[in-house]
């Protein structure tokens, strides 16, 4: 756990640590069985493909996590996020290797909100790509 | 196909108690990748201020994802599962999620639209402790994309 950040050390403009995640389908496989979602669109290049996708995918939910990830290890706590919310854009392709894709996750302090919180701003991109829009945490700092 | 817009505000059962387990905590944040010890250490996390382990913050999905599953299965809910992407997602967290839990996610349909020939369906789902007290509320954008 990192040291907690404090709402006296941030302002707008900020930004957070760029974190980068790397993405392979066996991390694909551990998130399905965490999180009950069983689409085999996440597993199957069969079935993907069979919709019009380029390949298996990563869930979205993954790369939300990975990116909320981001925000509560800057934090320094996960229960300081206390609104999260993303908008899937365009989907992580993993391919069927050893290194999978990667995710890269960038944060900046929008506004400065009472109570101690601060809303961050995040820039979520895979292969140079952008893959959430309005990605955005109210975190509350101590 | 267009979904109707009585369907607003229309709510469901809540489902059956979710008891949130250590263990099951400790794998979905393994699943992250993260090794913050406040999702593995009971200790580690009463030193940081937690009764017990707390869940990462897209953790309430594991409950949420199958609550709003029985709102597209609601037989006067329309829309072709088989084309259906998830389009935004939002969390807002009374209190952290935490080992010990025995909560209960209630589904609520919170607006329909169509967009281009997509079908629109944004749910809520609000959970609670079987006692009643608020912990989340999981706002799920789902997107049936039109044909062709």
């Amino acid at each position: 756990m990192s040291a907690r950040v404090r709402a006296a050390d941030v302002a707008v403009g900020t930004e957070l640590p760029e974190r980068v995640y790397p993405v392979t389908r066996a991390d694909l496989v551990r998130y399905a069985g965490a999180s009950g979602d069983l689409n085999p669109i996440h597993w199957s290049d069969r079935v993907a493909t069979s919709v019009g996708l380029p390949g298996v995918i990563a869930h979205g939910m993954l790369t939300m996590g990975l990116a909320g990830r981001a925000v509560s290890d800057w934090a320094g706590d996960p229960a300081a996020l206390v609104e999260y919310q993303v908008r899937f854009g365009r989907p992580v392709v993993v391919p069927d290797d050893d290194t999978g894709a990667e995710v890269t996750v960038r944060g900046r302090v929008a506004a400065v909100l009472d109570e101690g919180r601060v809303r961050v701003d995040l820039t979520v991109t895979s292969g140079g790509e952008k893959v959430l829009s309005l990605a955005r945490a109210v975190v509350r700092l101590s | 196909m267009a979904l109707d817009a009585g369907l607003v505000g229309r709510s469901y059962p809540p489902s059956a108690v979710y008891e949130v387990g250590r263990v099951k905590i400790a794998e979905f944040a393994a699943a992250l990748g993260s090794s913050d010890p406040v999702h593995l250490d009971v200790e580690a996390a009463r030193a940081a201020g937690h009764p017990d382990v707390v869940a990462p913050p897209t953790f309430a999905i594991a409950l949420t994802l199958s609550a709003a599953g029985v709102v597209v299965a609601d037989p006067d809910v329309d829309l072709d599962y088989s084309r259906v992407v998830h389009g935004e997602q939002r969390f807002v967290h009374h209190r952290p999620i935490r080992a010990g839990d025995r909560l209960v996610a209630t589904p609520t349909i919170e607006a329909v639209r169509s967009m281009g020939g997509s079908d629109l369906l944004t749910t809520r789902v609000d959970v609670t402790t079987e006692d009643g007290e608020p912990v989340c509320s999981a706002t799920s954008l789902l997107v049936a994309r039109g044909e062709g």
